[in-house]
C-alpha cells in the first residue's frame, strides 16, 4: 500500500512511530498528483514548495516531539474558495484570477498551527455554485471512478483529489450539499457541520447563512479528527457558535445499538434510480442488524426545500458578489470609457453563466415589491423546514437516505438544463436550510459507481452522526471502495 | 413677503454624525481618517476583501442608544443590521452595512427655541451603519481623468438621525441642528465638526399651499457643511420651489447639491426611477437583542443634557433664557461659564463677556472657547476688576484683547490691575479723612482697642476709591491716623 492510499489516523502512527516521515507522505501525494493530475483536474494550484516547507517543518515537530497533533505533517488539499495568505485563491472564478488574499481563513490558520501540510487549492464550481464542477471559471474536474463523469459539485476537485489519491484528505464548503454529494460521487466522506459550528472567516462567501466549511475524507475517523481541528468560536465569525466542541473520537464507536434513526419518506424522491434506493434500503437494513431502530418519519416540507433555497442562496450571492467590480482587486475589463461600463464589462466577462443567472435570480428576488412574495416567503418555508427537523429529532436520533438521487452523471449531460442539475441537491438541500449537520458516507457501487448514505443529526449533535457513520463503516466493508485511479497506483 | 403667506415650508432633516469611537464599526482599524495617510487604517474586512466578515463593536452601539436616550426615543428589545446594496467605488463591499426596518430607536423628539419660541420636532429613528470611503478626483470631477480612493473612512461608525418633517422654516432646521449638535456633544458620541464632516446634513425640503395637509414634491438637499450653509440652503431652496410653483411649474423630486460658494442649489439626480437599494438582512451578523438592563446602564450614564442645563441656569443664576440658550449649545462654553461664575464671578457679567467680546474674537479666529489662552480664572479676575471700579469698562475691552492675543493672559491682567492703583501718600490722604469723617463710631471703637475695627475702615476706603488704592499704603495711614 502506497502512503497516499493511507488514512490520516494510520498515517498520524506511522509518523508517530518514526516509521515514515512528513516529507515521504507529501512526496508521494505529490507523485500522484503528477501521475494522475492531468487525468482528475481536481487541482487548480498546487503548492508543491509550501507543501514540502510545511513538511520539513512537521519533521522537526516530530523528531522533537513538541506539540504534535493528529493533523502534523498529513497533507491536505484546500478548496479554492478558502483564501490562504499569499497564495492564489479565486473560487474557481476568473474574476478572482491572481488573486492572493493578504491573510488566510480561520480553518487555514488552524490547520497551520496543527502542522499540517497545504498541496494547493482545488477546483471547484465558481464560487461554489453547482453540482457538476462544470462551472468553474477554468476547468471541469474529472471523477476519478470514471473519468468521463461528473465528480458533483461545488467541492468536486476536493473529492476527487481524496477519492484518486492527489490528497489524504481536504477541506470543501457546502451550502446546499457541496460537500456531501460529490462525496457521494466519488465514494468519500463529507461532512457538512451545522452552521456556526466551523468558522467562515476566510471562506469566499456563496450565501452567508448557509454556506459551512467541512472535511472530505476517506473514513469517517478522518472525518472526525479533521473536524476537531477546525470547529469552535471564532471571535471573527459572529455567526459562529459558543457551545463547547465535544471530543469526537470519544464517542465515535459506541455503535448504534438501541439508537432510533429515522428514514423520511420525502427522501425516496422520484426520478432516484433505483440502484441508489436499493443500496440506501441494504444500508438501513445493515444498521438495524447493528441494533438501530429504524422509524419512518416524515419531513412534510422537503418539497419545497428546492425553490426555497433557490431564492435565499442567490439573494445573498447577488450581494455578497457585488464586491467585485474590478476597482480594487481581481479582474479588470479593459477599455471602458467610466465607471458603470467599467462595473458592467468586468463582471460580464470575469463572471460565468451560472454565476450571472444567480445574481440575476437573486436581485429580482430582492427587489423592492418581489421581496415580500420571494425573499420573505423563502423565510418563512425555511422556519418550517426547521421546525419539520425539529419535530422528527423528537422522536429519532438521526435521519438516513440517500445523499444524491443519482450515481456520477456524464459530463455534459445537465449543463444545458438548470433544473434539472439543481435537482441533485434535492435531498442534502434541508440539512442547509434547517441547521442540521449531514455526512455522506460511501454505501456501495450501482455500475462500478459510488453510491452516498446520508446521515442528518440535529444541530450541533456532530458526535451523533459520526456515531452513526462509524457503526456503518466499521459493518460495512469499505476497503473495496477504491476508485480505478487510486488502486492502479497499488 | 407675500408668497411667505401662500405656502407652508415643510423641512425634515437626515444628520449624519460620527461616532467617537477608537475603532471602525465592523473591524479593529483606527478610525482615524484626517490624519492616517491615504489607506493606511484598513484591513480584509473595513476593505471589503473576499471572505471577511464584520463584527459589530458594541461601543458605537453603545453611543447609538446613548444618543437614541437623549432624544426621547424608544429602545426596541430586538434590533438587527441589513444590507443596502448598491454600486460606487467608495463602497468596498457594494453594500453598506446599515440598519433598515429594526433600527434601535424609534419615536423620539428633539425640544429647541426659535426667536424665544418654544418648538418640537419628532424624532423619527435613530440607526447605526458604516460610513463609506472617500474618493479624491484628479482636479473637477466632471473632467477627471482618474479618481483614486481612500478606504481610511470605509466603516468608520456612523449615526443617521432622521427628524419628522416637522421644521417650518430655515430658522427652525437651523436651530434643530444646533441643539442637536449640542446634545451629541454633551453625550460624547461626536465631536460636532461640520467642516470635515464628521457631523454632516441632509435637508428634505418641500412647499405646500398653507391649509394643504399632504406634502408637496419635496427635493433632497446635500453638502451643507455648516450652520450657515443650513440655513442658506433651505432659504435658496424654498425661494426657488416658490418660483417654479408662481410660475405654473413642477417640481421634480430630486436630490440637489448646495454651492456653497456660488449661494445655490444644483440638480444632482432626479429620482424618477427610485433607486431599489434592495435591503434585506446581514446574514453575516446575528440579530442584536438589546436588554432592559443594557438600556439602563446605559441611561444612568447620560450627563445633564442642553435642556436641562439651561433650565438649571435661568432658574439658579437668573439668565435670561436667550442667553441661557446660547451658552448651553456647546458644552464647553456652558462648562466655560459655570466655571467663571463658580469662580466668583457675577453671572450676568460672565455672560456677557463670552457671548459678546469673547465669541466675536473665537469666530473671527474660527477658535473653539476651550483652546483660548484665557482660562475662566482670568476672566473672573477681569471681571472683578471692572466690578470694584478699578478698571472702566473700555480699559476692559483692550485688556481682553490683549489677554486674549497673548499666550499668557497673566501680565496683561496685572498690568490692568497695577496701571490704575493709588498709591501716593497725597491722594489716599483724602480718602482717609473721608472714612474717618464718616466712620465716627467704628474709629472710636478702634481706639478703645477692637482691632477689627480697622478692618472694616479698610475696606471703607477701598469702596471709596473704588478698589484703587493701594491695600498696604491705605492701611498705613489709616493706622496713623487714628492712633
Amino acid at each position: 500500500m502506497k502512503l497516499f492510499q493511507r488514512t490520516i489516523r494510520d498515517l498520524h502512527q506511522m509518523l508517530l512511530d518514526r516509521e515514515i516521515s512528513s516529507v515521504e507522505v507529501t512526496e508521494s501525494v505529490l507523485g500522484q498528483i503528477d501521475a494522475v493530475g492531468e487525468k482528475t483536474k481536481a487541482y487548480l494550484l498546487v503548492t508543491r514548495e509550501l507543501a514540502l516547507r510545511q513538511a520539513k517543518a512537521a519533521d522537526d515537530r516530530l523528531r522533537a516531539k513538541r506539540d504534535v497533533k493528529p493533523l502534523t505533517g498529513i497533507p491536505i488539499a484546500l478548496k479554492d474558495v478558502l483564501c490562504v495568505k499569499d497564495v492564489v485563491s479565486t473560487a474557481g472564478s476568473k474574476i478572482l484570477k491572481g488573486f492572493t488574499p493578504p491573510y488566510s481563513a480561520t480553518v487555514v490558520d488552524r490547520l497551520e498551527s496543527e502542522g499540517a501540510v497545504f498541496l494547493g487549492k482545488t477546483n471547484c464550481d465558481e464560487f461554489a455554485m453547482g453540482s457538476s464542477n462544470e462551472n468553474s471559471g477554468y476547468w471541469p474536474v474529472h471523477n476519478p471512478w470514471d473519468l468521463d463523469r461528473v465528480p458533483g459539485g461545488s467541492s468536486g476537485g476536493s473529492a476527487a483529489a481524496v477519492a484518486s489519491g492527489e490528497a489524504i484528505a481536504a477541506l470543501g464548503s457546502d451550502t446546499g450539499g457541496s460537500i456531501r454529494q460529490p462525496a457521494a460521487l466519488t465514494g468519500t466522506v463529507g461532512m457538512k457541520p451545522t452552521y456556526g459550528r466551523v468558522s467562515r472567516y476566510g471562506l469566499i462567501a456563496f450565501a452567508s447563512s448557509l454556506d459551512q466549511i467541512g472535511p472530505m475524507t476517506r473514513d469517517v475517523v478522518d472525518a472526525a479528527l479533521l473536524l476537531q481541528a477546525i470547529a469552535g468560536h471564532d471571535p471573527r465569525d459572529s455567526t459562529s457558535s459558543q457551545k463547547p466542541v465535544p471530543d469526537y473520537l470519544s464517542t465515535l464507536e459506541r455503535g448504534v445499538k438501541g439508537m432510533r434513526l429515522g428514514v423520511p419518506r420525502e427522501y425516496f424522491v422520484a426520478g432516484m434510480e433505483p440502484a441508489v434506493e436499493q443500496a440506501i434500503n441494504d444500508a438501513i437494513k445493515l444498521l438495524e442488524q447493528q441494533g438501530a431502530l429504524i422509524e419512518e418519519v416524515s419531513l412534510p416540507h422537503s418539497d419545497v426545500a428546492l425553490p426555497a433555497y433557490y431564492i435565499i442562496a442567490p439573494a445573498e450571492a447577488s450581494s455578497n458578489l457585488a464586491r467585485y467590480d474590478g476597482v480594487r482587486y481581481g479582474y479588470q475589463a479593459e477599455g471602458a470609457k467610466n465607471l458603470i461600463e467599467e462595473y458592467m464589462l468586468t463582471r460580464q466577462q470575469g463572471f460565468g453563466a451560472e454565476v450571472k443567472r444567480r445574481i440575476m435570480l437573486g436581485t429580482y428576488a430582492l427587489s423592492s415589491g418581489y421581496y415580500d412574495a420571494y425573499y420573505l416567503q423563502a423565510q418563512k418555508v425555511r422556519t418550517l423546514i426547521i421546525e419539520d427537523f425539529k419535530r422528527a429529532f423528537e422522536k429519532v436520533d438521526a435521519l438516513l437516505g440517500a445523499t444524491s438521487p443519482t450515481v456520477a452523471f456524464p459530463l455534459g449531460a445537465k449543463t444545458q438544463d438548470p433544473v434539472a442539475m439543481y435537482l441533485n441537491d434535492i435531498i442534502t438541500i434541508p440539512a442547509n436550510l434547517g441547521n442540521v449537520c449531514g455526512i455522506s458516507v460511501p454505501c456501495g457501487l450501482a455500475d462500478g459507481l459510488p453510491i452516498g448514505l446520508q446521515i442528518i443529526a440535529p444541530g450541533f449533535r456532530e458526535e451523533t452522526m459520526l456515531q452513526v457513520a462509524f457503526a456503518f463503516k466499521a459493518a460495512a466493508d469499505f476497503r473495496k471502495l477504491q476508485s480505478p485511479l487510486m488502486k492502479a497506483a497499488a | 413677503m407675500a408668497i411667505a403667506t401662500r405656502y407652508e415650508v415643510v423641512v425634515g432633516l437626515e444628520v449624519h454624525a460620527q461616532v467617537l469611537t477608537q475603532s471602525k464599526m465592523f473591524c479593529w482599524c483606527s478610525t482615524d481618517y484626517l490624519v492616517a495617510p491615504p489607506n493606511a487604517n484598513t484591513c480584509p474586512v473595513c476593505l471589503g476583501l473576499p471572505g471577511s466578515l464584520p463584527v459589530i463593536n458594541r461601543r458605537a452601539v453603545e453611543a447609538t442608544i446613548r444618543t437614541a436616550l437623549a432624544l426621547n426615543c424608544e429602545i426596541p428589545e430586538f434590533s438587527k443590521f441589513d444590507r443596502k446594496n448598491y454600486f460606487y467605488p467608495d463602497l468596498p463591499k457594494g453594500y453598506q452595512i446599515s440598519q433598515y426596518d429594526l433600527p434601535f430607536s424609534r419615536n423620539g423628539h428633539l425640544e429647541f427655541e426659535v426667536k424665544g419660541e418654544p418648538r418640537r420636532a419628532g424624532i423619527t429613528r435613530v440607526h447605526l451603519e458604516e460610513d463609506t470611503g472617500k474618493l479624491q478626483h484628479e482636479g473637477a470631477i466632471e473632467d477627471a481623468q482618474s479618481s483614486l480612493v481612500n478606504f481610511n473612512r470605509a466603516g468608520v461608525p456612523l449615526m443617521e438621525i432622521v427628524s419628522e418633517p416637522d421644521l417650518r422654516s430655515a430658522d427652525e432646521a437651523r436651530e434643530y441642528v444646533v441643539r442637536l449638535r449640542a446634545i451629541l456633544q454633551y453625550i460624547g458620541v461626536n465631536n460636532g465638526d461640520m467642516e470635515s464632516g464628521q457631523l454632516r446634513c441632509d435637508a428634505n425640503v418641500s412647499l405646500r399651499p398653507v391649509g394643504q395637509t399632504e406634502f408637496g414634491t419635496k427635493v433632497e438637499v446635500k453638502n451643507m457643511n455648516s450652520f450657515r450653509a443650513i440655513h442658506r440652503a433651505i432659504e435658496y431652496e424654498v425661494e426657488r420651489q416658490t418660483e417654479v410653483l408662481e410660475s405654473g411649474g413642477r417640481l421634480v423630486q430630486e436630490t440637489r447639491g448646495w454651492n456653497d460658494a456660488r449661494g445655490l442649489t444644483v440638480s444632482q439626480r432626479t429620482k424618477e426611477f427610485a433607486e431599489d437599494y434592495r435591503y434585506f438582512p446581514e446574514p453575516d451578523l446575528p440579530p442584536l437583542e438589546v436588554s432592559r438592563k443594557w438600556v439602563a446602564e446605559i441611561r444612568s450614564t447620560l450627563p445633564e443634557l442642553p435642556a436641562a442645563r439651561r433650565e438649571r441656569l435661568i432658574a439658579t443664576l437668573g439668565l435670561s433664557p436667550y442667553d441661557a440658550s446660547v451658552l448651553t449649545s456647546s458644552k464647553p462654553t456652558a462648562e466655560y461659564f459655570e466655571e467663571t461664575v463658580r469662580l466668583g464671578a457675577p453671572a450676568k457679567g460672565a455672560a456677557n463677556w463670552i457671548l459678546g467680546d469673547f465669541s466675536r474674537l473665537l469666530n473671527a479666529d474660527r477658535k473653539e472657547i476651550q483652546d483660548a489662552s484665557i482660562k475662566p480664572a482670568h476672566l473672573q479676575q477681569l471681571i472683578a476688576l471692572i466690578d470694584s471700579g478699578v478698571i472702566s469698562g473700555k480699559m476692559a475691552k483692550q485688556t481682553f484683547e490683549a489677554m486674549y492675543r497673548a499666550s499668557d493672559p497673566e501680565p496683561a491682567l496685572t498690568a490692568a490691575k497695577g496701571s490704575s492703583q493709588i498709591s501716593g501718600d497725597a491722594e489716599l490722604a483724602g480718602i482717609v479723612d473721608q472714612v474717618i469723617a464718616e466712620n465716627e463710631k467704628t474709629v472710636a471703637d478702634f481706639k478703645a482697642g477692637k482691632e477689627q475695627a480697622l478692618k472694616f475702615l479698610i475696606g471703607q476706603g477701598m469702596k471709596l476709591s473704588k478698589g484703587r488704592a493701594n491695600p498696604q499704603r491705605l492701611e498705613a495711614l489709616l493706622r496713623e491716623k487714628v492712633s
